[in-house]
């Protein structure tokens, strides 16, 4: 118990110090979002429209950054993220919810299948080592893992998409098919999805594999499972139950860190496919310096990342006793 | 045979060792660090693991050759007909699983049994070793190295197999357990019959509890004979220098010796008897020639020393293996 509250205690602390490095590092910027406003209207727009602007932006206003700061906690506090100077006159939580259920949908599950996926042919090649399995695929997902995605991305296209016409070039669906839940439009977007999450899987998946593969070679030297073919146990039982059960541990925090940067979409696939996710949006915010969506989306990323480790820790509690009484 | 892949070449942990186990018999293997004990032990139980492997020879348990077994036909077995109690129990206990799930897994792995049955089986086997079973929901690293180490042995009786084969269980345990382990071991011995093949560098330690003494060096089996036998007198001059390396309780003071020089390297072994390079009584055909296995009726021992009726003992004979 005195683990799982000092891991809260952390959680807290780690969150406060990246609201507050979220509110300094935008501000370190060059520029600003008055600048920004000014250049995109230049010309178009009279100055007094542009006064009244910033002031419904609440930009360029003269308060010190310490209640600039202090503002800024407790408009969060209230879940107040403010408006979107990008995509004016919407509110970047309205914005926000317009792209998250893509990325979390396509790379979100790129991530799990990546890590499911990954594990097994670790286990399997660790348990069979210098079979074929193991000769064979932990070297070709090495070689894939080395190759920038944006790359596989490209290569992809041109190949399965331009040359065979099997899947969508780009977005997250196709524009004549209405988005509401029928089947054709799920299966529109699966199809949309399936180029994408492959490329993700595959640049991903050789760190899974070769990790979890070292992690079961040595744990398959311990006694315990010397022990357990001495019980007599079936070979599926030894595998999962003492030696992976084991060797998983390790990686337990590794998959919930990269289910958290999961929220920062991987951009450049998302900017390759043209997909409507957050990553696009993310490079669009920087793109006009869009502060509160800026900051909203660092948030919401350091947020998944804090909430992901955090759900590890207790995970890893659940699964290894030893670290229940280590605090 | 056992030989473990090296890079230089295959290296022999067991040479030509040979040893029958009667029903109910305790029988201790020492040797020092090194000499192929633990390997013979992992051969017989059928536990090697790459690099090493048998290259040639059997074990026969129960009317079957192990080494030829199916896996499946092994599996069955295992736990059931022979079990093993593992050097360091820290290690050989599955760190996430309670004593009492692991307990279960062997017990289910060969028996389909009700829970009230399998827990009233534990709970059973638990006292058996002395320890509350309220640990059955402990998990390993909860309990101390004896009790660890008594958890093995509560798992290893699950099924009264006929076999029981140890791998140095007292050597993480101070003198005190190590005793009271012993005497405990004994006597669940003489309560369900079973025999035990039990492998330790301490001859002291197995003195009191074994019925016969085989003693290794360098992968090969030097001198096997009764306990009593073998501590009164020693045939094979390691065997005699082993004697000589520890104190005796009772009896005169006297200075202790050692073996001087250290055990060879396996993967080159000296030429002709393998102890000549160490040993006080070296003639000209030991750097030469391997000794022969001599017997004299369940005795053994592999010694020049023994040839042409010569020696201490007259009535030795050789045997060709």
């Amino acid at each position: 118990m005195t683990y799982l509250l000092r891991r809260l205690e952390f959680f807290v602390v780690t969150l406060w110090a990246a609201l507050t490095l979220n509110f300094i590092l935008p501000r370190l910027l060059p520029g600003g979002p008055e600048v920004a406003l000014r250049t995109r209207f230049h010309g178009r727009v009279n100055p007094a429209a542009i006064k009244s602007l910033e002031v419904a932006l609440g930009v360029n206003n003269n308060d010190s950054p310490f209640q600039q700061y202090l503002s800024y906690l407790g408009n969060l506090l209230h879940g107040d993220f403010g408006v979107s100077i990008g995509f004016f006159p919407k509110h970047v939580v309205d914005v926000i919810m317009l792209a998250l259920p893509w990325t979390v949908g396509l790379v979100g599950m790129a991530t799990v299948i990546a890590f499911v996926l990954g594990t097994l042919i670790g286990i399997v090649s660790a348990w069979r080592r210098g079979g074929v399995l193991d000769s064979v695929l932990p070297s070709i997902f090495v070689v894939t893992s080395a190759f920038p995605y944006f790359w596989i991305g490209l290569i992809c296209i041109y190949v399965f998409s331009i040359t065979l016409g099997w899947f969508p070039q780009a977005f997250g669906s196709s524009s004549e098919v209405s988005s509401e839940w029928s089947w054709t439009y799920i299966s529109d977007v699966l199809v949309h999805s399936i180029l994408p999450a492959f490329t993700i899987v595959l640049t991903s998946i050789g760190g899974w594999v070769l990790t979890m593969r070292n992690n079961m070679i040595t744990t398959l030297a311990e006694d315990y499972v010397k022990m357990a073919r001495a019980k007599g146990l079936s070979p599926a039982r030894i595998m999962f139950h003492y030696a992976a059960r084991n060797a998983i541990l390790p990686n337990l925090v590794g998959f919930a860190m990269s289910l958290g940067f999961v929220i920062s979409g991987a951009l450049l696939v998302e900017i390759v496919f043209n997909y409507p996710g957050l990553g696009t949006f993310l490079r669009q915010a920087v793109n006009n310096e869009d502060f509160p969506l800026m900051q909203s989306l660092f948030l919401l990323i350091t947020l998944a990342v804090l909430l992901a480790v955090t759900a590890a820790d207790f995970l890893t509690a659940w699964l290894d006793p030893r670290t229940r009484e280590r605090a | 045979m056992v030989e473990y892949a090296a890079a230089s070449g295959p290296v022999r942990a067991v040479d030509r060792v040979s040893l029958t186990l009667a029903p109910g018999e305790f029988l201790a293997i020492v040797g020092e660090s090194g000499c192929g004990k633990s390997s013979l032990l992992f051969a017989i139980a059928q536990l090697l693991s790459p690099p090493a492997e048998i290259v040639s020879g059997s074990v026969r348990f129960l009317g079957q050759d192990m080494v030829t077994l199916a896996d499946e036909d092994l599996r069955h077995l295992r736990w059931r007909s022979y079990s093993v109690v593992m050097q360091s129990a820290m290690n050989a206990l599955n760190p996430v699983m309670t004593i009492g799930e692991q307990l279960r897994d062997a017990t289910l792995a060969h028996e389909a049994m009700p829970g009230r049955m399998l827990r009233r089986r534990s709970e059973e086997v638990m006292r058996l070793v002395g320890i509350d079973p309220v640990h059955l929901q402990s998990y390993p690293h909860q309990l101390s190295g004896g009790m660890r180490q008594r958890a093995m042995i509560a798992m290893a009786l699950l099924f009264t197999p006929q076999l029981v084969i140890m791998d140095e269980p007292t050597s993480a345990l101070d003198v005190v357990a190590q005793r009271s382990l012993m005497i405990q071991i004994k006597a669940l011995q003489r309560e369900f019959g079973f025999a035990v093949l039990f492998v330790t560098h301490d001859m002291s330690l197995v003195s009191h509890f074994s019925d016969r003494l085989a003693v290794m060096y360098a992968g090969q089996l030097v001198e096997l004979g009764g306990t009593r036998q073998v501590f009164k007198d020693s045939l094979h001059p390691y065997t005699v220098g082993l004697m000589q390396s520890f104190p005796s309780i009772i009896g005169e003071r006297q200075v202790l010796q050692g073996i001087p020089g250290t055990p060879p390297d396996l993967a080159r072994p000296p030429a002709g008897c393998r102890f000549h390079p160490r040993c006080p009584h070296v003639m000209p055909v030991c750097r030469v020639e391997e000794s022969p296995v001599f017997t004299r009726s369940d005795d053994l021992v592999r010694c020049h020393l023994y040839a042409n009726g010569h020696g201490p003992i007259a009535s030795i004979h050789q045997r060709h293996d």
